[in-house]
């Protein structure tokens, strides 16, 4: 493993600092390294392993108020156990409310306008006949573009009185009406003049040394808290910006050590998040404070961009998420949708709702394209010799297209050598999206990796056993060869007839990422009753249920009986959810202030009972009195006699216990079929072996892998972004044309989740986000696609016309 | 709920633009022209484009409300009368996100404009079952984990439900239809597939229609 490359990526994804209006926040791991310091410590033993490979004991330095060590899975009550998800009942009866679902007292409707050239300066903008459309409340038109690359140099940007236009849909103005029919009558009475320039929407006319320059100098993007974004120390000739590279031993060397190369080019397409709830937020302006409801992935993020937008403390931006209809990485921060709302909002002095449509969604955000030149070698005995990457990609008028990570961090390799560009192009902008850049580059690398182990006439599974020291991953492979019919498959291309069968496999690779910005305060009313609240925001990963099942092991109480309320900044601060960071974040700090509420709950009521605090204990919903059982109380009996009506104990995530380099993975096994005929591929089945620390709650992990794993079938298949060259604009800006997985293409799925006990905290928790299937599946397909019909598939999506090109059945190849 | 019955019902793009006396023009099935002529003709006057009142008879009860003629039934849901459950995604009948029934036949509610709706009975998510009296649907959903960030949700609710009322003893092909047309992006399908069809084999042991055990008792028609 590269651990100069794996420090870079975790500094990266929890970066906040992303929103480029808002300040940087502090790094985590500076905010609380005074508590750290300071705070006494003592040792415990902690479980430590794999179960499938045998666990142990290690011993850990932790603060003093930690509680004690959790045990194995198997042997707790609620934490580990299947749980049904604790707003399930609201959202299957529609009865939560979105962000989309809120509607104020006289709120208004509003609709933005968007650029209707992918280049160019804006002459004017005339608003008149908008304004006087009977119900618009307000205009507003839009002075800075928020989410695309900045110049570095702005002295360089073209004088314009607005914004330049770089792309089709780049929002340029916004009407607030008393309903959203007459918001979007307004809308498209604004009249917009623009001196057209040359533009490009294609990455490979992009990288020409006379395509139209998308920005008039170097420009650069930062990350956001879900990833993303790109290195801004590198250079930038044209669109070409990069390379960011890095360099381990010498792959000249390496290459010349090797027995085998391999040297392949690999294409994947651009990808839509496709949230079916659009970015949005409902404004409320008001003197004393900013009340925001958004459909974010970080109320967080949301806060801090609003105050610095807008020159506000944070204390008077209050932001709201309390059910969230996916996000997938792309929604952080205020947004230009968030800005203009809260700008309408205070023009208008009312509250306002601006909710993107279908088309403009699919325009806010992107998962990068790539084209990945990947060279490996290898000796006859299985051990790599050297890896060079170069990737180029386009994150339209953004940046973090690299693909880098997986070549960099899977496979223990002495030499390497990658090389990553973002090329610009007058198109949306790229974002964090569910693992970003890993499954560029785990489309290249594992088929690469399994081209090695052909030419060392290695078994895939076997070879990879020789180049990754994971033993999660280790495990994984094991459970691959146990429970599928790996065994059984054919040589490659060796099914006969038209419609082909093959296996494979994929290895897939993510790191922790902890977030201290992460507190929870828990409290006992002297009715029993137990509460926790936390900024925290559930986006459909289930935190609620994880955060509920901690508190409810504390004392032994059915997780449905705790009452749990996130996703509002007046709650304590809550990790962004990005990059799998929410759950190995926010689960310890949830444990700790229950473990501290129920001591302080002990320590109030021993006196009325005669005892010490310390001969009480906690377990199945009772205090007990641990050397006289006779002795025992309900929860309810024993809140009774708090002298005080509430007892509250607040804590914050401490640093990982170790500052060990972790990481996350699985293996994931896929069985397709082929349609020589027709190019058509359908996925039959896959088995997914993951691991994500400790699994707190296996029922809902398993819903994330399966969405993983469907949404990296989907992105091996079906999804792509179509330019038109000629006009500039997404032909298939809406869900029809961008299909999607549905669900006549759903295979069987198996997923087994492993136990991996690290020892970092006090619930040693980890998300599964990003690991959970979408990092592998493009290359396990293309790998049994190969094990099929004998021929690569190194371009996604598979559409039959990709497919039948690859095979030399298109019209194209026909006619040659 | 086979594709064509769906389609019948799903018009918006001149809708929005012409209002109700042109709709048959683009309408594909003759059923669905005759009904839609008998429906603009003698129950819904031609009024518009202001607001006009109309009285929507959802989940067994009738709301007067005042909507512009291009307004559809889900804003109408939405805007007018509060009832959030029933999601707007893509906006133009790709999803089923906006699934609810007319006369106990799944209709996009995003495709149909409110006026049109007539004396037909709605029925949304609301008035499937209720958080303290879920459905046995909604329940195997929340028991099997059918579901993520549940925007999809409500749709695929109203198709399942409508699968296990016209079909109670269905295949996973049948499921797989049934939701052929509802987009999911959290990858819930094979939990969706799980719970309808464990529900399907709990209602064929217990021997009884579906709608006599249904939480709140709201199937209408």
């Amino acid at each position: 493993m590269d651990s100069e490359a794996l420090e870079q990526a975790q500094t990266k994804a929890p970066d906040h600092s992303a929103q480029k209006a808002a300040q940087p926040k502090p790094a985590p791991a500076k905010a609380a390294a005074p508590a750290a310091k300071t705070e006494a410590k003592r040792t415990d033993s902690f479980l430590y392993g794999i179960p499938q490979l045998g666990t142990t004991h290690v011993d850990r330095q932790v603060p003093i108020s930690e509680p004690p060590p959790l045990a194995a899975n198997p042997d707790l009550k609620y934490v580990g156990k299947p749980t049904p998800r604790y707003d399930g009942a609201l959202k299957v009866t529609g009865s939560g409310k979105y962000t989309a679902d809120i509607h104020l007292p006289g709120m208004l409707y509003a609709h933005m306008a968007g650029a209707t050239i992918p280049h160019g300066k804006i002459l004017s903008i005339d608003t008149t006949a908008a304004e006087k459309l009977p119900g618009v409340k307000a205009v507003h038109v839009i002075q800075h573009v928020l989410g695309v690359a900045e110049l570095r140099d702005p002295a360089k940007e073209i004088p314009s009185r607005y914004p330049i236009v770089r792309y089709y849909g780049q929002p340029i103005a916004a009407v607030a009406a008393t309903s959203q029919q007459a918001a979007n009558d307004a809308v498209a009475l604004i009249k917009v003049k623009y001196d057209a320039f040359p533009f490009v929407v294609e990455r490979h006319a992009a990288r020409a040394v006379d395509a139209p320059l998308v920005y008039p100098g170097p420009a650069d993007e930062a990350g956001t808290a879900g990833g993303g974004g790109g290195p801004a120390d590198v250079p930038q000739v044209g669109n070409v910006h990069g390379p960011a590279r890095k360099t381990v031993g010498s792959v000249e060397k390496g290459f010349a050590e090797a027995d085998v190369v391999v040297e392949a080019e690999y294409f994947t397409q651009v990808q839509t998040h496709s949230a079916l709830e659009t970015h949005g937020v409902v404004a409320d302006w008001k003197p004393e404070e900013l009340t925001v409801y958004a459909s974010t992935q970080g109320t967080a993020s949301v806060r801090d961009e609003f105050a610095s937008y807008f020159k506000l403390p944070k204390t008077k931006v209050r932001v709201i998420t309390e059910y969230m209809g996916g996000g997938f990485g792309a929604k952080f921060g205020a947004g230009n949708e968030g800005v203009v709302a809260a700008e309408l909002s205070r023009k208008a002095k009312a509250p306002v709702r601006l909710m993107l449509d279908r088309r403009q969604e699919h325009i806010v955000c992107n998962r990068p394209d790539s084209h990945q030149h990947l060279k490996i070698g290898a000796k006859h005995d299985g051990t790599l010799t050297a890896m060079q990457l170069t990737s180029y990609g386009t994150a339209g008028v953004g940046t973090g297209a690299g693909t880098a990570g997986p070549v960099t961090n899977m496979y223990k390799c002495p030499n390497l050598l990658t090389e990553e560009y973002d090329v610009f192009i007058n198109a949306g902008p790229g974002a964090a999206f569910r693992a970003p850049g890993h499954p560029q580059g785990c489309f290249a690398l594992e088929q690469s990796i399994d081209d090695v182990a052909e030419k060392l006439g290695m078994d895939p599974l076997e070879f990879r056993g020789k180049i990754d020291e994971s033993p999660a991953r280790k495990v994984e492979r094991q459970l691959i060869l146990e429970k599928t019919n790996w065994r059984n498959r054919h040589a490659a291309g060796t099914d006969p007839g038209p419609l082909k069968r093959g296996m494979g496999i994929s290895q897939s690779v993510w790191y922790r990422f902890v977030n201290l910005n992460s507190s929870c305060e828990v409290r006992i009313s002297k009715d029993g009753s137990v509460e926790l609240m936390s900024a925290v925001q559930d986006i459909g990963g289930g935190i609620k249920t994880v955060l509920a099942q901690c508190v409810a092991e504390e004392f032994g109480i059915p997780p449905q009986s705790v009452v749990i309320r996130v996703g509002d900044t007046r709650y304590p601060i809550g990790p962004d959810s990005g990059g799998s960071i929410t759950t190995g974040s926010i689960s310890p700090a949830a444990r700790n202030a229950a473990h501290q509420a129920k001591m302080q709950l002990l320590a109030a009521i021993a006196p009325s009972l005669g005892v010490s605090a310390d001969q009480l204990v906690v377990a199945d919903g009772r205090v007990s009195v641990a050397s006289d059982p006779s002795r025992s109380w309900t929860l309810r009996q024993a809140a009774a006699k708090m002298p005080t009506d509430e007892i509250s104990a607040r804590a914050t995530r401490v640093p990982d216990y170790t500052r060990d380099r972790i990481t996350y993975g699985g293996v994931d096994y896929v069985e397709v079929a082929v349609d020589t005929e027709t190019g058509r591929v359908h996925v039959e089945k896959v088995f997914g072996a993951h691991d994500c620390g400790r699994p707190m709650n296996p029922l809902g992990v398993i819903s994330q892998i399966n969405g993983g794993i469907l949404q990296g079938i989907s992105y091996a298949l079906f999804e792509q972004r179509i330019m038109d060259a000629g006009k500039g604009y997404m032909m298939n800006a809406n869900l029809e044309n961008y299909k999607i997985i549905g669900a006549k293409e759903i295979p069987e799925i198996e997923v087994v989740l492993i136990e991996n006990y690290i020892a970092q905290s006090s619930t040693d928790a980890a998300g599964i986000g990003e690991s959970a299937g979408i990092i592998a599946l493009a290359a396990a397909v293309a790998n049994a696609f190969y094990n099929a019909t004998g021929v690569r598939m190194r371009r996604i999506p598979m559409t039959p016309a990709n497919v039948l090109d690859a095979l030399g059945k298109s019209g194209k190849e026909m006619h040659a | 709920m086979s594709d064509t019955e769906k389609r019948t019902v799903t018009r918006r793009g001149f809708l929005k633009a012409a209002g109700a006396t042109a709709a048959s023009t683009v309408v594909e099935s003759a059923q669905a022209i005759t009904r839609d002529l008998r429906d603009a003709t003698s129950q819904t006057p031609v009024h518009g484009p202001g607001a006009v009142p109309i009285t929507l008879y959802i989940n067994g009860s009738p709301h007067t409300i005042s909507v512009e003629p291009r307004t559809t039934l889900a804003e109408a849901l939405r805007d007018n009368l509060a009832m959030t459950g029933t999601k707007v995604v893509c906006d133009r009948g790709s999803c089923s996100a906006s699934t609810v029934w007319l006369d106990k036949i799944p209709t996009l509610s995003c495709m149909t404009l409110a006026i049109d709706v007539g004396s037909r009975k709605i029925t949304t998510i609301e008035g499937i079952g209720t958080p303290e009296h879920l459905h046995p649907l909604q329940a195997a959903f929340v028991k099997h984990d059918a579901l993520q960030c549940g925007f999809c949700t409500p749709g695929m609710v109203m198709s399942c439900v409508a699968l296990l009322e016209q079909n109670p003893n269905p295949n996973l092909n049948d499921v797989k239809h049934a939701v052929s047309g509802n987009l999911c992006r959290c990858g819930t399908y094979p939990k969706i597939f799980a719970a309808t069809l464990e529900v399907a084999q709990t209602q064929k042991s217990l021997a009884q229609p579906l709608s006599s055990t249904n939480g709140k008792g709201v199937i209408h028609g």
